[in-house]
């Protein structure tokens, strides 16, 4: 976890060490007081620190190496998982995960992007980036849901769709705007939570429904920061700006009418206490879940017409 | 309506070639020939040695197509709004105000309703020279509306894409127009109204995996690039470099995801065609 503190969090850990080093001389000195101190001092200051993340900390912290990726919700969060594999036309895309679970009792087609923790499995899932198959998998469940009538989930966290030789001659464009109109006219209620990054056209994607939710220490947008930088300043330096100009965090989002709810995460991000960001994200699931599920499909997908073609801003 | 009575009468193909004026020669941006403007223009804009179809806008993509004083525009005042108060280099604001100045056009897409070979059709096309043909929250409610007159009209709907992408100074906001007009096909689609989908050089990023990439028939012109990702972010990713022809129309061809390369001097009878056999019972 040593390699995994991020420039703004080392006050934080160095605070931390302090008070880890004191309480191996506890038993000998009566430094108690000493300790609480610094304990409540380390608590203001990660408030101090994590509510005052700047846009480009939000996205380094989205990315956190140690960050709950979607199998880890789903087994923190459903039972029964049944992964479902395969496009039926080429592949099984391991950069994106989906299949029939429960949450609680509710039947739900859970569907995600899947990223890895180290080398081996990054390279085994791609970095979390698909290719075609990888949409075309996802909309086979949603449709195997639409036909049992169970409600959909999906779970973003994609660094982008994968920009490879294959996946331009097996129609990545075409699959992620099949994607797009099917998700807009599915019979069941769909509800997307941005986990992580949600970097354009590879996250929405999977990213069209009822309800979206972000939570709060994650990024969406139309480009990655990075990749702003380099088109428009023609250098990578200019990251931090990008990601300011980008408006690009759940803050943002909610602002601009694109997302219609934050998911709070604990103190410092999801990582630093994963079972209780998965009991918040449950909790919020299951209470857009019942509403939904009471409304007619028909109703379902006009408002999710309805709600898509509100958005963007113009004057006439 | 007022670009459509320019006192320039030999703009259309059909028209009757005129002396030729001095000075007006333009080289091929591919094999450098030099040809005269109005024969260029004659020829849609085709280098009459190479075959080269250079880059032109919706005004010219208008008049190769409709027939004559037909075409009707829509939304022609709608102008981008800056929510997020983007800035790189220079404010979008003013990169937006400049671009209309420079091309007299105040987005990237031109909508309206026009006839082809009689058909009454809904249209969309869109300009590469404002900022890259890309595809901001202008560009999206625009071409929304335009399937909207489509669906409410019960007329078949064309796109004409030229862009690279998604508009980045409208942030997430350019993301959801991806939505939006995907959301507004699958209606047109739920109502068997025809929606044919003309890509030309460049159609790349969010436009082609929305709104291009969805038509009943998808047309493509010679040699246009298509793709999701540019063809340098690829070359990087894998290291190598790219196959020759490769996101070019016919590599699409040949993969499977496009219908018909049809090169611009036919298209407008080809188009008429295909329209005849989808829009029998519409009209």
């Amino acid at each position: 976890m040593v390699n995994n503190i991020l420039e703004f969090e080392k006050p934080v850990a160095e605070l931390e060490k302090k008070i880890e080093e004191m309480r191996k001389f506890g038993d000998s000195y009566d430094i108690a007081d000493e300790i609480n101190k610094l304990e409540e001092k380390v608590i203001k200051l990660k408030h101090n620190i994590y509510d005052n993340l700047t846009r480009w900390q939000r996205v380094q912290l989205a990315r956190h190496p140690a960050r709950p990726y979607t199998l880890d919700y789903i087994q923190m969060i459903c039972t029964d998982f049944v992964e479902l594999h395969g496009d039926r036309l080429y592949k099984d895309d391991k950069a994106i995960v989906g299949g029939f679970a429960k949450i609680d009792n509710q039947k739900v087609m859970i569907i995600g992007h899947q990223k890895g923790r180290d080398t081996k499995s990054n390279l085994y899932r791609n970095f979390g980036m698909p290719n075609p198959e990888g949409y075309r998998k996802a909309l086979r469940l949603m449709k195997l849901a639409e036909k049992f009538n169970i409600p959909v989930v999906t779970l973003l966290d994609t660094p982008g769709a994968f920009p490879g030789l294959e996946a331009e001659e097996n129609g990545q464009a075409e699959a992620i705007a099949r994607n797009l109109l099917e998700m807009s006219r599915l019979k069941v209620p769909i509800i997307v939570t941005i986990i992580g990054e949600g970097a354009s056209g590879g996250a929405l994607g999977i990213g069209v429904g009822d309800r979206i939710l972000m939570l709060q220490n994650t990024w969406y947008s139309v480009i990655s920061p990075e990749s702003c930088s380099s088109i428009l300043w023609r250098s990578w330096d200019y990251k931090e700006q990008a990601a300011e100009s980008l408006k690009l965090t759940a803050n943002d989002l909610l602002e601009q009418k694109i997302i219609d709810r934050i998911v709070p995460e604990p103190l410092g991000g999801a990582h630093k206490d994963p079972l209780y960001m998965a009991e918040t994200l449950k909790k919020i699931l299951k209470e857009e879940l019942n509403k939904l599920i009471k409304i007619r499909p028909e109703r379902l997908v006009k408002t999710r017409l309805e709600k898509f073609g509100s958005m963007g801003v113009y004057e006439e | 309506m007022s670009w459509f009575k320019r006192s320039k009468e030999n703009i259309s193909p059909d028209s009757i070639k005129r002396e030729l004026p001095d000075g007006q020669w333009v080289k091929c941006v591919s094999c450098s020939e030099i040809i005269h403007k109005s024969q260029f223009e004659i020829n849609n804009w085709v280098c009459t040695k190479c075959d080269h179809h250079s880059r032109i806008g919706s005004r010219e993509y208008i008049s190769i197509l409709f027939d004559k004083n037909t075409f009707r525009e829509m939304d022609k005042k709608m102008k981008s709004g800056d929510p997020l108060k983007f800035s790189d280099t220079k404010n979008y604001k003013d990169r937006v105000e400049t671009t209309i100045k420079k091309s007299g056009l105040n987005d990237a897409v031109k909508t309206g309703t026009g006839r082809i070979d009689g058909k009454r059709v809904a249209f969309a096309c869109m300009d590469f020279k404002f900022i890259g043909g890309s595809m901001g929250a202008v560009v999206g409610e625009k071409i929304a509306r335009a399937i909207d007159k489509a669906y409410t009209s019960k007329i078949p709907m064309i796109i004409i894409s030229q862009s690279g992408g998604a508009r980045m100074m409208e942030g997430a906001f350019s993301l959801m127009q991806m939505a939006k007009t995907s959301a507004r096909l699958a209606r047109l689609a739920d109502n068997n109204i025809p929606y044919i989908s003309i890509l030309t050089d460049p159609t790349t990023g969010g436009t082609t995996a929305s709104y291009a990439m969805l038509g009943d028939v998808i047309i493509a012109e010679p040699n246009a690039l298509i793709g999701f990702a540019g063809p340098r972010v690829i070359k990087e990713t894998i290291g190598k470099d790219l196959p020759e022809g490769f996101q070019r129309s016919e590599f699409l061809l040949e993969h499977g995801f496009i219908d018909l390369i049809i090169p611009r001097k036919e298209l407008k009878e080809k188009l008429g065609s295909v329209l005849e056999y989808v829009s029998n019972d519409l009209n």
